[in-house]
């Protein structure tokens, strides 16, 4: 059950927040709200009168916009194209584009939403694209806005500019509910807060008689450690070391271009960075994901450099990818299943060519109690997890076998308070086990705390590598604009 | 999409083995219900139509026999086509691949000289080799270039068709047939034993039944079986967990391809004892074989029932068109509205459909 006796409230023209762990039902009941699924009991009042929203476009008929998480967009239309995909407009079959994108161009003014109604929306960044999502919502005359997790694909710059596009929306009169499960954005953006846990509401309360702690406590149940309890780092043996690693991204565009760094035994690096600065490429060429044009990675004396994915796991390296769906899991399949994705071969799990269902089994269910992996059974298709429950699941098959080095790419992104806290948890006992771990997150604060030392990457180069103890966080956002820590020489300068 | 007021639509977690079953059943009674309209369009009362299938197919040896003899080539097909449908490489081209296992075949038995008991296991390895090679070939172009599966598949069927018809109008052309596109008839070696004076060649039907059971063992069981459901299912995650697409979907393949090509043995040695008019060879097997691995949701075990299922409609075929009167093409119809049926079932399992009370 998604979603259990439910009762929410929500003024007009408040900015109302909707925060939950994974899994705690906030984006069901939104689809609820929306028309896309219907409830078994209860009632809708919109403006004091029941309302029966069967379908988006009954949504839309009562002023009920939402911009869905995952946008719904066509990437090969244009902006216009997008936003009145589906509507009525024009004379008869014809569409009119100009009087179309005049119309757009108006409250994207108004709001701040600047985009180009003639682009086609693949060019656009995600930021824009969210903003084409909210026009959209407009466009239709939306009087209820509910996002989705809005922030999670946002840069932080992006954050800020769609939270002044909020403010400017609620002081127009519109409504907005807000689904997160991040605590900072409640208490920056919200009036009010709804805190749901287990498909029930739990309280709602006014932001600003409220803090975090109490709201953490509220969500989880329970009281989160905010500040991470951390061993000493027990630095090792040299583990990684990169040199000189040039890569190509998915467009054939130079991604990495001269990065060399190290990693010891027993510490976490922790990779700072805007996104799109080669951080996925570097995860990508040293899992053997992706081929290396220059450069040499070697690990534990052994060069590495350009292995197959196969041989690089065989040498005792672990990766928790960004896109758990995607790259983690084979979601249509078990958890039974996708526990022995790697290890599928090896004892206990086969014999010669046959697969060991019941010791693949075992596995399962050892794991499952190990990681607490909430699910039905063993059996259950990850598909229908929810993200914490992935990314545990992910977990525990790559950290089986005690790995030597640990790439962690975004392990958090995405998750509730209590899965985020375990999956820190998990990382700094591995580093004290004395595995090296690389942790690449856009979470400053994550990768902070989390780290030994931190390393910025900018347009594929290192800007700088310091120690977390003595970091600044000024310091580290100025290496990730692009500004070289002192000492710091550029690689393609050093070529030439 | 946008639906009625009075109907409610609502997504379903995972379909269970039930709800699959009985949708799949339902498919097949409206596919036969729009059929009773072709039959009533015929002027044949559809109750005596059905009634002339059934009795046909089942009601006696020579019926029964004759499906079983369609039934085969289906279930050879078939079970190739549920492992490569396992991979979701769409493999529409088990005719051509049943065409090379027929044309290796008949090279074994008229020109290799080859004489003696291992005659007939030769022509099999030969037909599964030829299959597997024509079936290799879309595997390769799909992985390393990206070429869409469908289209290659289904248009190597007309190559296979052409180079078959080259054979029987040219080279291979038999000395003692008076000028036809026929190969001469195959030496007594080279048959396939048969039940009786039927054309229910045993030995492919048991070689048949068993690769069923070693194709379910070798998906559900083996490490290839999850390489083959992974990279199906997920080639990115197939990719991270170092599995290799390429060796993967060309296992995949060689084995549908293989199986196609048996099935092809089978036709030239149990049935038709030369290489003939291509259209006569195969029928229409190949494709008939998509609906039965469809029908049988990729699931080996299953192709032998909806094998043979598909064997009743077919020998029913041969019994509607002589003692009624009417075309045999009327059971390709047939299969075209059970698979339109089926693809259309699939939103059933994926969403719970209802009426809404008011």
């Amino acid at each position: 059950m998604a979603s259990d006796g439910v009762n929410l409230s929500v003024r007009k023209g408040e900015i109302h927040c909707l925060l939950g762990e994974n899994g705690a039902g906030k984006t069901t009941l939104m689809r609820i709200l929306y028309g896309l699924y219907q409830p078994d009991e209860g009632e809708i009042v919109l403006n004091g009168n029941p309302v029966h929203i069967s379908s988006p476009r009954a949504a839309l008929s009562y002023h009920i916009g939402m911009v869905h998480q995952h946008f719904r967009l066509v990437p090969t239309l244009s902006v216009a194209e997008n936003v009145v995909l589906g509507l009525d407009e024009g004379t008869g079959p014809f569409l009119n584009y100009r009087q179309t994108g005049k119309k757009i161009s108006q409250i994207a003014d108004k709001y701040g939403l600047v985009v180009d109604p003639q682009a086609k929306v693949w060019q656009l960044t995600v930021g824009q694209q969210q903003r084409v999502e909210i026009l959209k919502a407009l466009y239709r005359e939306a009087d209820i806005l509910i996002m989705d997790e809005p922030t999670s694909v946002l840069t932080p710059q992006e954050v800020d500019q769609l939270f002044s596009t909020l403010r400017t929306l609620v002081d127009d009169g519109l409504t907005i509910i807000f689904i997160t499960h991040k605590l900072d954005e409640v208490m920056e953006i919200s009036d009010r807060v709804t805190i749901l846990r287990k498909g029930k509401a739990i309280a709602t309360v006014n932001t600003a008689d409220t803090n975090k702690p109490q709201l953490a406590e509220l969500m989880v149940g329970r009281e989160v450690v905010f500040r991470l309890e951390k061993n000493e780092v027990n630095r090792g043996e040299g583990l990684l070391v990169v040199d000189d690693l040039h890569a190509l991204n998915d467009r054939g565009l130079p991604a990495l271009r001269g990065t060399s760094f190290d990693l010891h035994e027993g510490e976490i690096l922790g990779v700072a960075g805007v996104s799109g600065n080669g951080q996925r490429e570097l995860a990508e060429v040293l899992t053997g994901l992706r081929h290396a044009s220059r450069g040499h990675v070697t690990l534990a004396g052994e060069d590495v450099t350009n292995r197959s994915a196969r041989e690089i796991a065989d040498a005792s390296v672990a990766y928790v990818p960004m896109e758990r769906k995607k790259m983690g899991t084979v979601p249509n399949m078990t958890i039974r299943e996708n526990l022995i994705l790697k290890s599928y071969r090896q004892r206990p799990f086969s014999h010669g060519m046959f697969l060991d269902n019941n010791a693949a089994g075992e596995n399962a269910r050892r794991a499952m109690s190990e990681y607490q992996i909430m699910a039905p059974s063993i059996d259950t298709a990850v598909k229908v997890l929810s993200g914490g429950n992935i990314q545990r699941v992910v977990l525990a098959r790559e950290l089986s076998g005690d790995p030597r080095l640990i790439i962690a790419a975004h392990p958090t992104y995405g998750l509730d308070v209590g899965a985020t806290e375990q999956v820190r948890q998990i990382l700094l006992a591995q580093r004290d086990r004395g595995a090296g771990v690389l942790l690449i997150s856009e979470d400053l604060e994550e990768v902070m705390s989390m780290s030994d030392r931190i390393m910025v990457l900018f347009g594929g180069e290192v800007m700088g590598i310091v120690d977390a103890g003595g970091a600044k966080i000024e310091e580290i956002g100025l290496m990730m604009a692009g500004e070289r820590k002192e000492g710091v020489e550029s690689a393609s300068a050093k070529v030439a | 999409m946008q639906a009625p007021k009075w109907l409610n639509i609502e997504r379903r977690p995972i379909p269970s083995g039930r709800t699959i079953f009985t949708v799949s059943i339902l498919a097949i009674v409206a596919a036969l219900i729009v059929m009773a309209i072709f039959f009533a369009a015929y002027g044949v009362s559809p109750a005596r139509a059905y009634g002339a299938i059934l009795h046909g197919a089942l009601g006696n040896w020579r019926g029964f026999s004759e499906t079983l003899r369609r039934m085969i080539p289906l279930l050879l097909c078939g079970v190739g086509l549920t492992v490569a449908f396992r991979a979701q490489f769409w493999n529409i081209g088990a005719d051509g691949q049943l065409l090379f296992g027929a044309m290796a075949a008949t090279w074994v038995a008229l020109f290799s000289g080859l004489q003696g008991p291992l005659v007939i296991p030769v022509m099999f390895l030969a037909g599964f080799v030829a299959g597997a090679l024509w079936g290799l070939i879309p595997a390769v172009l799909k992985v390393k270039m990206g070429i869409n599966d469908v289209i290659t598949t289904l248009m190597m069927n007309y190559i296979a068709m052409y180079v078959a018809l080259f054979l029987i109008h040219g080279p291979w052309k038999g000395p003692s047939v008076r000028g036809y596109p026929l190969t001469d008839i195959f030496p007594p070696a080279a048959r396939i034993p048969t039940i009786g004076d039927t054309h229910v060649h045993w030995p492919t039907l048991v070689l048949g039944l068993v690769l069923a059971i070693v194709a379910y063992i070798m998906l559900n069981r083996t490490r290839s079986g999850f390489e083959i459901k992974v990279v199906g299912e997920n080639p990115h995650a197939a990719r991270f967990a170092g599995m290799s697409e390429l060796k993967t979907v060309v296992i995949a393949m060689l084995i549908s391809g293989g199986l196609a090509g048996l099935a092809g043995v089978g036709e030239v040695a149990g049935v038709q004892l030369r290489l003939l008019d291509p259209n006569q060879i195969s029928m229409g097997y190949g494709y008939t074989a998509i609906i039965v691995a469809w029908l049988a949701r990729k699931n080996p075990l299953g192709v032998i029932i909806t094998a043979f299922f598909f064997g009743v409609l077919m020998a029913g075929g041969d019994v509607i068109k002589v003692n009624l009167g009417l075309p045999f093409q009327l059971i390709n119809v047939f299969n075209g509205v059970i698979m339109f049926f089926l693809i259309g079932s699939e939103i059933f399992m994926r969403y719970r459909i209802a009426l809404r009370r008011a």
